[in-house]
């Protein structure tokens, strides 16, 4: 089996051509220690077996950080991957000197290649004549032109990486020079390379690339270590540094020389049939980027994806918390009661709901990100926010994750993935779940219905509880920035990320490729969060369910002893509640909420509500059916359950016989929930986006810690106010 | 006079990068080296950022980048 490498600018149509010769056949994994997604395939070519790697899309092979360098380290077979046979070099036709500048960096270093001139329609529709024998000639390997969508081309492509998989062509030299000074400094390096054992014939190529890349780093601090170099160029790379020393601009002088080559080629190989003209892009430029009706269509897309996550998903969530409850019902019938039919239910099928209820959010956020990304919409709607959020200091690409956020922070850490630099993105992650998601909503609305005259007029106008509601999600708004703007000065230090944006040209999203992302996404989520999600839910349904043997007060002992088939329904219900509730009591959560109790005293909660909080990591709307368990009412009971906001109003204190909810404390309550990571599937979609265990820890350090503080403050402050 | 002074719609031609950023590099690899010719299209209200034309598309950057490119028409 052979290896191939697909290496291209962003929008090349790399990947629909990936797509096009691997058909199902692919599977989307992680570079190991990096953010960057690993895509690979299976394919036939020219009838034999080959792995077909999709780079991630570049303008460039310098590597300025660990996510930029994977391109690099595919290519010359740095990864756990080997070195690509044949690297195909996606080109748009359409946008020749930009790309052909990407190719000539691959070519320098010396790999067998061919080149996929692409998109060779839109060119011709755009009047442009592309020659591809005469961009043959330059580059001294094979070009054929294809477009990738109608598969225009590609027996061709794959015959000409037969041929070169058989024949690889010789390395041509550099075809560019630099000044005097400069061409010693590679010519020191070339040396280098050669005598501690690279091939002669790409030495050059690799000084150029090994100089380009030691002297910059985009981290913001100098001690990280951006380029993990085995070998020669391992060896050679503290001299390059020491030699950059004497040729600090030598990076801009490349970029420019190389630059003025691609000019070259593009002027020979490419004619125009007619003048440039007014194109549809152009014109749809003239609304979508209008001062003024710009944000109006930016906004009106905006509210179109965030009703469409936060209402249109609900139906379908529905759908499937019915079809998991009917599932469970089956079950029971089918086993014998016991510690295994529970953990069969509530465990086990309830772990996987809580997985698959995230699906519909997640397909349509990713259909809305796909269609707009291939549109070439997403790159207009980070232009128009982009002066928003650079004041934040983050991409104007946050804005569509963090909007996301409102529904929930599952799709919308997915949804990061749009931002380029690994700090920016690492952000936004840590941030979303801050955003005041649809799950507190359950945990509010009880709170205030339960505690506050929520309908009594404020000014006349508003209600009360419309207010609280109101002042949670602008609390949340601010503790989002807030944090943001401290991430991007502390922990992940690093400037405003520049806006470095090609606004693609308007195209209409092929559905094919929506309904793959949406397909990949869901994919991804189930496969490597579900896992997760799963477990950990599992293992909070034990923390409630152990230990079966509880020693229930003898009054309650004799209710249940009394219990007959003649007892009224009502009754019957009441003692089992009663029962569960006190078997709720002393699982090791209820010891736990024990434990804990003297933590979350000074907030002004009591070791009932410890149970509650402990059970919404499941999820934070449990924390409503928790609390209808822990105070005898049932399972059933939801935010607008009548007798759980009694429950709640009746509740004391044994030893004071002061009530346990005041208004102070529900609203400790509420910013806790508000500020708390209470959520094991964002603890698990946020390692498998960040690809490690250390971000998802320190998120839920930190907001717990933030939620302390938050409800802290709330309950003595109020209290010293003379608040109850 | 620097690319963010440029008026829309006049075709001009960079003539130096102050290139010591990496955000600067990472432009030059964008394709705004000296001897790119560049269009500003449409500029971002309240500052917002330009969109560019260059080498045969369209590219975004803001006003603070734009400052470090001088351009002549």
């Amino acid at each position: 089996m052979f290896v191939v490498a697909l290496a291209g600018n962003p929008n090349s149509g790399k990947t629909t051509l990936f797509n096009q010769l691997t058909g199902l056949n692919q599977r989307v994994g992680n570079y190991p220690g990096v953010t960057v997604e690993r895509r690979a395939g299976a394919a036939t070519i020219a009838g034999k077996p080959a792995q077909i790697i999709d780079l991630p899309g570049t303008y460039s092979l310098i590597s300025r950080s660990r996510d930029e360098a994977i391109a690099f380290e595919v290519l010359t077979g740095r990864t756990n991957d080997p070195k690509p046979n044949v690297v195909v070099l996606v080109i748009d036709a359409s946008n020749l000197e930009r790309n052909l500048y990407l190719a000539l960096s691959v070519l320098e270093i010396g790999l067998p290649a061919v080149v996929a001139l692409n998109m060779m329609d839109v060119a011709e529709a755009s009047g442009l004549v592309v020659e591809p024998k005469k961009i043959e000639e330059v580059l001294g390997v094979e070009v054929v032109p294809i477009v990738a969508p109608s598969r225009r081309g590609l027996p061709e492509l794959e015959a000409a990486v037969a041929r070169t998989l058989a024949e690889p062509h010789a390395p041509k030299a550099r075809s560019w020079q630099l000044g005097a000074n400069a061409e010693s400094v590679i010519g020191d390096i070339k040396e280098a390379l050669i005598a501690r054992g690279s091939p002669p014939a790409s030495a050059d190529g690799e000084a150029v690339w090994l100089l380009s890349s030691v002297g910059t780093s985009e981290k913001g601090r100098a001690d990280e270590e951006h380029l993990i170099l085995d070998g020669p160029l391992g060896e050679v790379a503290e001299l390059a540094k020491k030699t950059l020393v004497n040729e600090p601009d030598f990076s801009a002088q490349v970029i420019a020389a190389r630059y003025q080559r691609t000019r070259e080629i593009s002027a020979q190989s490419t004619q125009r049939s007619r003048p440039v003209e007014r194109d549809l892009t152009d014109r749809l430029d003239n609304v979508l980027l209008h001062p003024l009706g710009g944000p109006l269509v930016f906004f009106a897309v905006m509210a179109v994806l965030f009703q469409s996550i936060f209402a249109w998903a609900e139906p379908l969530m529905g759908l499937i918390e019915s079809g998991v409850g009917l599932v469970q019902e089956q079950v029971a019938v089918l086993l014998p009661e016991g510690a295994l039919r529970d953990l069969l239910i509530d465990g086990a099928i309830g772990g996987a709901g809580n997985v698959i209820v995230f699906v519909p959010q997640i397909g349509i956020l990713f259909a809305f990100l796909a269609i707009l990304e291939d549109s070439g919409y997403l790159a207009r709607a980070a232009f128009i926010s982009d002066r928003l959020m650079a004041r934040i200091g983050l991409h104007g690409r946050a804005f569509v994750p963090l909007l996301s956020g409102f529904a929930c922070a599952i799709p919308a850490v997915m949804a990061t993935r749009v931002i380029e630099s690994r700090r920016d993105r690492l952000v936004t992650i840590l941030v979303t779940p801050l955003v005041s998601c649809s799950a507190r909503l359950p945990v509010y609305t009880l709170i205030i219905a339960s505690l506050f005259a929520s309908d009594e007029r404020v000014l006349g106008v508003f209600s009360k509880g419309g207010l609280l509601m109101l002042s949670m999600y602008g609390l949340s708004i601010l503790v989002t920035i807030g944090a943001a703007f401290v991430l991007k000065r502390t922990l992940l230090k690093s400037p405003t990320p520049p806006l470095v944006l090609e606004l693609p040209p308007y195209r209409i999203p092929a559905l094919s490729s929506v309904v793959r992302r949406v397909v990949e996404r869901c994919v991804v989520f189930i496969r490597d969060a579900g896992t997760v999600i799963m477990l950990l839910s599992i293992v909070l349904w034990a923390l409630l369910y152990f230990p079966r043997e509880v020693e229930l007060p003898p009054a309650l002992l004799a209710q249940q002893a009394a219990l007959s088939n003649e007892t009224p329904e009502e009754q019957r219900t009441a003692v089992e509640a009663e029962v569960r509730a006190e078997r709720l009591r002393q699982s090791i959560a209820g010891r736990i909420g024990h434990t804990i109790e003297p933590l979350i005293a000074p907030l002004g909660f009591d070791w009932k509500i410890g149970i509650g909080l402990l059970a919404s990591f499941a999820a934070r709307e449990v924390f409503v059916s928790t609390m209808g368990l822990v105070y005898g009412v049932g399972d059933a009971a939801d935010e607008e359950s009548a007798p759980l906001r009694e429950r709640i109003q009746a509740e004391r204190h044994p030893d004071t016989g002061l009530p346990v909810y005041t208004p102070l404390v529900g609203l400790a309550l509420m910013v806790f929930f508000l500020l708390a990571a209470q959520c094991v599937s964002t603890v698990a979609i946020v390692r498998r986006e960040t690809n490690s265990w250390r971000w998802p820890a320190f998120m839920v350090a930190s907001m717990t810690v933030m939620a302390w503080v938050g409800a802290f403050v709330v309950y003595q402050g109020g209290r010293l106010l003379g608040f109850q | 006079m620097t690319l963010d002074r440029l008026a829309s719609g006049l075709d001009a031609r960079i003539t130096v990068v102050d290139s010591s950023s990496p955000v600067m590099l990472r432009l030059m690899e964008m394709g705004l080296v000296p001897g790119a010719s560049v269009r500003i299209e449409k500029r971002a209200p309240f500052g917002g950022p330009l969109e560019l034309r260059v080498g045969g598309y369209l590219l975004s950057i803001r006003l603070d980048e734009a400052k470090k490119l001088t351009v002549e028409t």
